[in-house]
């Protein structure tokens, strides 16, 4: 092991691999050549590494052992702590330990934790009811501070756990936080009250979002596929989310709210609470989930106000699959027009 | 006699431990466990039904999309919806993409690095592969995974993002597509093929589609390409004579209506291997077995199954059900898809040694990937202008669906019942579970563990590669085996 290199170990508790997959997606030389640039090495990880079977054993056991040095844990889905708070719904296969065992004992050992994904972060879709597996992430249970290791927990160089929330993560979000990391340059104050790096987390999803104008203008989306805002009728929760996923591309040019289907709110701990995804919860018509630190009624003003003022282009437009009425200046007995 | 287990089973995806009774330098017999167990089958219990969509492609990090067709052909089964074209070709360039994703990512990433193992460090091959293949280290991954993020890049386009879209609806993709998404939908597709024509195949992705016998394979063998040298290996390692299948194999289809005269590319059936009898799909024959699983109940058919855990259960050993066709196990993937739909290759390759193996499953992988390449630009072409991709409708509250697709690994189903718009039962049968059952209430073993019985491992044992061969050439995808 290059000793100038960030050491970081990877496992996968109770996930998907998603994370994973996302992860695969990072950079122009592909992700081991941007890793190596930011000088981090993975010593292990499940789904690339060479060893396997009692190799693997062995590197987990010299980390545990305090015999090789670990810069980072990573563990990717959450901390499975049933049946019966047994840990037996994963046992790190040919350990005959629990993953929630190794979990907490490698822990101990790294100088940085850090949860990539919404699972090992706050315990994710697997800690939705009736929490079958009994899954909780490595500091947070849902929103509650705890979790697998605890709310007093802090790694060897004093960080609470850093979580990559988002379900898959965006990729940029995995390599800048565990470059940062490298670097020595990701500190508490760079990582908000959930341990999200803020340089992802001080962002709300809906920012940039290319629906913007029809959030200004109340003018939503009906079904699937209409271009309107989706806020009001069909779910959207990107102005409750934090996230600059509006501001990246993901897969090349993509995010949620741009696939046409509604933000779910993955990056909030316990997300995976809610009931009806696919629509809004309304009580008396009106939406329950209003944009964060706005108030009620300024927003109930504003929004009827604009939807007043909708001009019929974005009224149309809304409720389309495809563009109905370009911009321009309305022509007398027409709309659209360049002139 | 003496028991080995393999474990952590890396390079899969998700959690696999198997045990190996070995006596005299042979496996007599192997028994596959899936570690991990979340319960998505009880989260999705009780919950509004379009909830599914949002958590059933949380199964899978690998194969999402393919969970989220499942499970909106399941709700399309019981309201009658039905997907607009451009909304089936979409879904079916979506899925298409993840599953040459998948399979190119299971031959560079993990499937072949076991070849850059010091243990050949002896052949002729092994410094070329070595240098190609070593695990994270190897030259191939610099050029493979930009290309995988770039094929990726439809994911973009057609679905918002990757894993996890919530784009795939009963009526379709909630994303229309414009004339200029279609063109770059192109570009990406001429940048796969270059990359795949290149350094993978070495040939037009026509040729190696149409490779229809062993000397179509055998006129390859001399090529620089990374297809090439794993032929060249798998003749030397004799590939094709281990990891024998159980005989049957079974496709539910995929990409429906982008097939000859409105059937899918790749149709779906049921193959007897040694016989050759195709018969068509009878979903009701379908059972699945927890006699030796972690979890509670008799066998029977998904529909009326449950997931429950009992953790103490008798003679347990895996949280995996046994999934069998009228009684027996089955085969399911690349191979199984290509020789259901009657590909001359594949029946080539199975023909030669008697059944399915660890050369036949890779290749038929790789052949399979240039076939669905091919299919995928003629569907960009296809897209009508102006035409809707989703349509919505009245979903009733109470019914039962089924919802079939093809994974990169092979058939997955969704059993669907719902009561006044809230879920009642889900049970979903997934490729490995079918691959990597475990052993069912009359000891019939599952395909893995039935193709371990009879592996020559000598004194290596649980370190064998050729252990590592035979599990992987499944290309197994453990999370979605017991979910």
């Amino acid at each position: 092991m290059d000793p100038d290199r960030f050491s970081v170990l990877w496992l996968q508790a109770g996930s998907c691999g998603g994370c994973t997959m996302a992860l695969l997606e990072q950079g122009r030389r592909g992700v081991f050549e941007e890793l190596a640039t930011h000088g981090v090495e993975l010593i292990w990880h499940p789904s690339v590494s060479e060893e396997t079977g009692e190799e693997a054993r062995a590197i987990l056991e010299a980390v545990e052992a305090g015999e090789r040095r670990l810069d980072a844990l990573v563990v990717e889905g959450s901390i499975l702590m049933g049946p019966g708070g047994t840990g037996r719904c994963q046992i790190l296969a040919g350990t005959g330990r629990t993953m929630a065992d190794w979990v907490t004992s490698l822990a101990a050992r790294a100088g940085v934790v850090v949860a990539v994904g919404s699972c090992a972060a706050f315990g994710g879709i697997p800690a939705a009811a009736p929490d079958p597996a009994e899954a909780t992430g490595l500091q947070f249970d849902g929103p509650d501070r705890g979790g697998a290791l605890g709310a007093g927990f802090r790694a060897k160089g004093g960080l609470p756990v850093v979580a990559i929330a988002g379900c898959a993560p965006h990729p940029g979000w995995i390599v800048e936080t565990l470059a940062a990391l490298a670097a020595d340059a990701l500190g508490a104050a760079d990582l908000d009250a959930v341990g999200r790096p803020k340089f992802f987390a001080d962002h709300l999803a809906h920012h940039g979002c290319s629906r913007n104008e029809f959030y200004e203008f109340k003018a939503s989306a009906e079904r699937a596929s209409d271009r309107g805002c989706m806020m009001e009728h069909l779910g959207c929760k990107a102005t409750q989310a934090v996230g600059d996923c509006n501001q990246r591309a993901w897969n090349g040019s993509g995010s949620c709210t741009d696939g046409g289907y509604a933000c779910i709110g993955c990056t909030s701990p316990g997300f995976e609470a809610a009931r009806g995804f696919l629509a809004t919860p309304k009580i008396a018509g009106i939406p329950v989930g209003l944009p964060l630190d706005m108030p009620k009624a300024w927003f109930m003003a504003l929004a009827a106000l604009s939807k007043s003022a909708t001009p019929r282009r974005v009224r149309l437009n809304a409720i389309s699959d495809h563009i109905v009425v370009p911009p321009g200046r309305p022509r007398r007995g027409g709309e659209g027009g360049e002139t | 006699m003496r028991r080995v287990v393999v474990g952590p089973f890396n390079r899969v995806e998700g959690d696999l431990e198997v045990h190996l009774d070995v006596e005299d330098g042979v496996v007599v017999s192997a028994e596959v466990a899936a570690p991990l167990y979340r319960g998505f089958e009880q989260i999705l219990v009780g919950r509004p039904l379009e909830d599914a969509l949002v958590i059933a492609p949380r199964i899978c990090g690998i194969c999402s999309v393919s969970q989220s067709i499942a499970a909106a052909r399941a709700i399309a089964a019981f309201s009658g919806l039905e997907p607009t074209e451009n909304g089936a070709r979409a879904t079916a360039l979506a899925h298409a993409a993840e599953n040459v994703a998948d399979h190119l990512t299971h031959f560079h990433l993990f499937f072949m690095p076991d070849f850059a193992r010091s243990d050949y460090a002896g052949e002729p091959w092994h410094r070329v592969v070595s240098e190609r293949f070593a695990a994270v280290k190897g030259t191939t991954a610099r050029s493979f995974l930009p290309a995988r993020a770039r094929l990726l890049e439809i994911m973009g386009i057609v679905a918002g993002k990757w894993p996890h879209s919530l784009a795939f609806r009963a009526g379709g993709t909630t994303r229309s597509l414009d004339l200029g998404d279609t063109m770059r939908l192109r570009a990406i597709l001429a940048d796969v093929r270059a990359f795949a024509e290149g350094a993978l195949y070495g040939r037009r992705l026509e040729e190696i589609a149409e490779i229809a016998d062993l000397a179509g394979l055998d006129r390859l063998k001399g090529d620089a390409s990374d297809f090439a040298a794993f032929l060249r290996l798998a003749d030397a390692l004799r590939l094709a004579e281990v990891g024998r299948g159980p005989g049957l194999v079974m496709s539910f289809g995929a990409y429906p209506g982008t097939g000859r005269g409105g059937e899918p590319l790749f149709r779906p059936g049921v193959l007897d291997v040694a016989s050759r009898t195709r018969t068509s799909l009878d979903v009701d024959k379908i059972g699945e077995d927890p006699s030796r699983s972690w979890l509670a109940g008799a066998a029977g058919p998904p529909g009326r199954a449950s997931s429950e855990p009992d953790i103490e259960r008798e003679g347990a050993y895996s949280w995996a059900k046994a999934p069998r066709y009228d009684g027996r196990a089955v085969e399911v993937g690349a191979l199984a898809r290509q020789l259901v739909d009657g590909s001359p290759l594949a029946a080539a390759l199975t023909a030669a040694s008697g059944g399915a193996n660890v050369a036949a499953r890779v290749i038929a992988r790789l052949v399979e990937a240039a076939r669905t390449l091919v299919a995928m630009e003629r569907w960009i072409d296809a897209f009508e202008r102006g035409a809707p991709f989703c349509v919505e409708g009245a979903i009733p509250t109470d019914g039962s669906g089924v919802g079939l697709t093809e994974a990169a690994r092979g058939s997955l189903g969704h059993w669907a019942t719902v009561r006044g718009g809230r879920i009642v039962r889900w049970q979903i049968v997934a490729p490995t579970t079918w691959n990597f059952s475990p052993r069912d209430g009359a000891g019939v073993p599952g395909p893995l563990e039935g193709a371990l019985e009879g592996l020559a491992v000598g004194e290596a044992a649980a370190r064998s590669p050729m252990v590592q061969h035979v599990v992987r050439s499944f290309d197994p995808c453990m999370v979605c085996t017991a979910q």
